[in-house]
């Protein structure tokens, strides 16, 4: 981990207090991203992906929620011993989000360019003209048909995809060189999302920022992104290079989610369903030990479940493979020594 | 973090009813009405008040103030142990007759509300029931006497069929019916389409029971809380048609008739005007407190969000 | 729009017959007799028969009903029955005066209620919201005419800081009186130079306008936290906020904005309202002649006081829910359905 990460984060916890308990959301236990560098982050809805980005840029009210870390740093300052001024100043001009559903995420009672031009102007100081030339160049460059008509049109006149790309629009007015993008497309028409998709990868391209890019598509992530983390349940459980997780998966997470793809080989309604039995999941701090097949008496226990690592990048956070590496140091490849688990490991039993 | 149900077998269909889902509703929307201290505080007061209504003839320190007149030497004597509240120009005691105005705010306002409510009930869930041109007329009704403010049309019942304190509950409870009906109506309406309703008919549950299982259970909520705050502005209205004139008539110790008699005293007798009217404001205060949790309570998105 | 204007309209016309219908039926339904209250009780059969003819009671239901309606638009409100003068006349006379302190009301209302009520839903459930909040209650549930009468046992008797009623000072009212141009004594004051008179009827002013406003200012608070409470959970919010944009222009520009609607809608109904207890505080306040008008009126049972105030009010209220309705419809989501 170099000292030249964009992005740092080590050991975040972030949970909401209700009103009868605590309930813990997010688990992270590393993730850090390069300068220029595309992170993709997968999970399931409600695995807490959006609201690690919220919480990356202090927008998640403190009560109720509550953030606390061992490091939060971009580019080397922390992040939450930040003031809400200082906050506000980086928001936008350093750091910024790409909305999920564009329809809400704008004003509805502004027309595009108003909500342009007030980000531009209030943040870099532009005046009016000034800020209106601005928000046409960061029309095209987003790839909006006709910008001057644009500017006119109020949310509601706009088509799905023409919003995404005023929201794209709006995370880059002033300059932020590291983009939080929470399923960008998710809200979209296939068609589109591809269309959109491309625009973004343009800009990465020509701008060089960061991304942090988040989807429930591992398939999406590969195409987009340098890096993956698989979010489970609050949980980074892996993470690494693209093709090293896609090509050798090391969590049984990550597993499901690739062979939830259906090959063309496969058909719907062969055995290859999981059956899910009663299984008690409060004897693991594991999210996936209810769904896991690879259950062992290694996954339970509460203490802190890290992610450890294979290789320089690639990192699991499964207790049975760590056992199962402890047990098979010389297995050609992890992929091979997690099939070989026996049900019971013998010896150290349990990750750390 | 649960286990999930074997999938393999169809897990058998749970009739999820309205009601059940709103009693598993109930039980943490208590949680939450209760936490507040504020309407904590509100509800012992409510409690207070309605101990008193019931007691307030055995437990006013001086009975004989309530109706008749006491002592003329006693005349507006100033607060003092003997007189909590002090006395009026005919020697009565103040406390005793607030005391007693409890009772009458508290009975006549139930019942005003509750008239309202019922009638309103009726109407508005035959107007949902019977669709079409009755629906319609029956709302153009209710529009026409909700384009009145309510308490002018109130003022002009009572003032053509006489005052008294019997034809201010019949007037507002008139002005007020028109309220709840297009209130449940509207709720009615609105519950009729949605999905738990349709598919309790797609699988065969009779009319009736739809409408009593599903749709007031459904409907009735934003009743009881508006039915609440209701209670404090009934309170209000009928106090202020009091001191008009058209409400309660003298010797009743109606809160708003008092306020009304101490004018003519209100430079000496300070304490003639102001208990009275605390009165009505503390009440109306906790009908306003109680309403307010039971909308927070009963309303979806304003509970505990990040 | 201009169809949904056209029927939003139409609408109101309709429902201002049936009010005009109702106020007809509860005036015949009424075990009270007109006659003997026009004529006197001692009346002799020969006047009450004139009474009758006068009244226009002697002909049928449906005629009076249609004579009744054309009266009214024709200006006619019948004569009251004891200033003996047209009703329509004597309310008009007194109009300019309610109307002055309605506008200052609903200004105050607007200035304080609003923000109040923005500083209460941003900061919900802390300090500020829960002061806001048992304030706003409280004014509410805090009756008109108590809350006036004790203003002034506060302010007049004890710390004589302010005058006890009228709209003037008698020697200012002497000495200096306004000329009349639009009625509006404000107006008026200001333009013909007479600041005596102009500062006098300020002071004068500054009572019944905080009893006047009190009580909506609750209401505004209370309606305006609602709105924007739920307004604050919507995404573009958090949107703005993560653009770094400063928090009075999420607050006010982009939030407020999308709350106004049915902070406008209560709004038309409170200033409704305070027409309804303009006329108590006149009274209490000793305002030139409409609240002595009105609560006697009451009081007395003068019906067709009664009536004609009763219909300016319908028709007021009428008018503000119009409005308000409109105002809705000119936000642009609302156009479109």
């Amino acid at each position: 981990m170099a000292t030249n990460d964009h992005l740092r984060i080590r050991d975040l916890s972030v949970g909401f207090k209700t009103f009868q308990h605590f309930e813990p959301v997010l688990d992270v236990w590393e993730l850090h991203i390069e300068h220029g560098e595309a992170y993709g982050l997968v999970g399931e809805s409600g695995a807490g992906k959006t609201v690690l980005a919220l919480a990356i840029l202090g927008l998640l009210r403190q009560p109720p929620a509550r953030v606390t870390a061992a490091e939060l740093t971009l580019e080397g300052e922390p992040l939450l011993a930040k003031s809400a001024r200082e906050l506000r100043e980086l928001r936008g001009r350093r750091i910024s989000m790409i909305f999920q559903d564009p329809m809400s995420a704008l004003d509805p009672a502004f027309n595009v360019g108003n909500q342009l031009t007030e980000v531009i102007h209030q943040r870099e100081g532009l005046d009016k003209s000034e800020a209106g030339a601005r928000a046409l160049e960061l029309m095209r460059l987003v790839e909006l048909p006709d910008p001057e008509m644009m500017l006119n049109k109020y949310p509601h006149q706009l088509s799905g995809g023409q919003r995404q790309r005023v929201i794209i629009a709006l995370a880059l007015a002033c300059g932020a060189q590291l983009l939080i993008a929470d399923e960008p497309t998710r809200n979209l028409d296939v068609t589109v999302q591809a269309s959109v998709l491309k625009t973004i990868y343009k800009l990465r391209q020509e701008l060089g920022v960061s991304l942090l890019f988040i989807a429930n598509n591992l398939s999406l992530v590969s195409t987009m992104c340098d890096r993956v983390g698989i979010l489970s349940k609050g949980r980074i459980v892996e993470t690494g290079l693209v093709r090293d997780v896609v090509r050798t998966p090391l969590h049984p997470y990550t597993l499901d989610l690739l062979h939830a793809v259906p090959r063309r080989e496969e058909r719907l309604g062969d055995e290859n369903q999981k059956v899910f039995a009663e299984v008690d999941s409060t004897i693991s701090r594991c999210g996936h030990y209810a769904r896991c097949d690879a259950r062992g008496p290694a996954c339970e226990g509460q203490d802190v479940l890290p992610l450890t690592f294979v290789s320089a990048t690639h990192g699991v956070a499964c207790p049975q493979v760590t056992a199962s590496l402890a047990v098979y140091p010389a297995a050609a490849s992890p992929t091979e020594a997690r099939e070989e688990l026996p049900t019971t490991p013998a010896g150290t039993g349990g990750g750390d | 973090m649960s286990g999930l149900p074997a999938t393999k077998q169809a897990a058998a269909p749970v009739y999820l009813t309205a009601s059940r889902a709103r009693w598993r509703q109930f039980r943490l929307q208590w949680h939450v009405l209760s936490r507040n201290t504020l309407q904590k505080i509100a509800i012992v007061y409510i409690a207070l008040l309605v101990l008193v209504a019931i007691t307030a003839p055995y437990i006013a320190p001086h009975p004989e103030s309530i109706k008749g007149t006491a002592s003329a030497e006693e005349v507006l004597k100033a607060p003092s142990w003997h007189h909590l509240f002090g006395t009026d120009e005919f020697g009565r005691d103040i406390f005793s007759r607030v005391l007693y105005g409890a009772r009458i705010s508290l009975v006549a306002s139930v019942i005003t509300v509750f008239l309202s409510v019922t009638i309103g009930c009726i109407v508005g869930v035959v107007a949902a029931g019977m669709r079409g041109i009755i629906d319609d007329i029956i709302m153009r009704i209710c529009d026409i006497f909700l384009s009145f403010p309510m308490i002018v049309l109130a003022i002009v019942i009572a003032a053509f069929w006489g005052s008294g304190l019997r034809n201010a509950v019949i007037a507002l409870a008139i002005t007020g019916w028109p309220f709840y009906a297009r209130l449940i109506r509207g709720s009615a309406v609105s519950v009729r389409e949605r999905p738990y309703v349709k598919a309790a008919h797609s699988i065969g549950a009779s009319q009736r029971s739809v409408i009593f299982r599903h749709i007031l259970p459904g409907s009735i909520g934003p009743v009881l809380t508006m039915a609440s705050l209701d209670l404090g502005s009934i309170v209000l209205m009928l106090a202020a048609m009091s001191f008009l004139g058209v409400g309660a008539q003298p010797p009743l110790p109606e809160w708003g008739l008092m306020i009304n008699q101490s004018r003519t005293y209100f430079l000496s007798a300070w304490w003639y005007m102001a208990f009275p009217g605390i009165a009505i404001s503390l009440t109306v205060l906790a009908f306003n407190l109680l309403g307010d949790g039971l909308n927070e309570v009963l309303s979806p998105r304003t509970r505990g969000r990040a | 729009m201009g169809r949904f204007l056209v029927r939003r309209l139409g609408l109101s016309v309709l429902v201002l017959f049936g009010v005009l219908v109702i106020m007809f039926a509860v005036m015949h339904v009424a075990p009270v007799d007109p006659v003997t209250q026009y004529a006197g009780i001692r009346a002799t059969p020969e006047q009450r028969v004139e009474a009758e003819t006068t009244l226009g009671l002697d002909k049928p239901l449906v005629v009076q009903i249609g004579i009744y309606i054309k009266n009214f638009f024709s200006g006619d409100w019948g004569v009251s029955l004891m200033t003996k003068r047209a009703v329509l006349g004597d309310i008009g006379q007194t109009l300019p005066y309610t109307l002055e302190l309605i506008f200052f009301s609903v200004i105050l209302m607007t200035l304080i209620g609003i923000p109040l009520g923005v500083i209460s839903a941003n900061k919900k459930d802390r300090l500020p919201d829960h002061a806001s909040r048992i304030l706003a209650v409280g004014l509410i549930s805090i009756p008109t005419f108590w809350l006036a009468l004790a203003l002034i046992d506060i302010f007049s008797n004890s710390l004589h800081l302010l005058p006890l009623s009228g709209a003037f000072s008698t020697t200012v009212g002497l000495l200096h009186p306004v000329t009349k141009i639009t009625g509006f004594p404000v107006i008026d004051a200001l333009v013909t130079g007479n600041f005596t008179a102009f500062w006098d009827h300020i002071v004068h002013l500054v009572l019944p306008v905080i009893a006047m406003t009190g009580i909506a200012l609750g209401g505004t608070q209370r309606i305006t936290r609602a709105a924007m409470v739920e307004t604050l959970t919507e995404e573009y919010v958090t949107a703005k906020r993560s653009y770094g944009l400063p928090e009075r222009s999420v607050l006010y520009r982009h939030a407020l904005k999308n709350s106004v609607g049915p902070v406008i809608t209560s709004t038309a109904i409170y200033v409704a309202q305070m027409i309804v207890s303009t006329f108590l505080i006149e009274e209490i306040f000793s305002w030139p002649r409409v609240g002595q008008y009105v609560a006697t009126g009451v009081s007395k049972l003068d019906y067709p006081v009664i009536m004609g105030v009763t219909l300016v009010s319908a028709v007021a209220f009428l008018i503000l829910n119009t409005f308000a309705d409109i105002m809705l419809a000119i936000d642009p989501r609302v156009r479109i359905s």
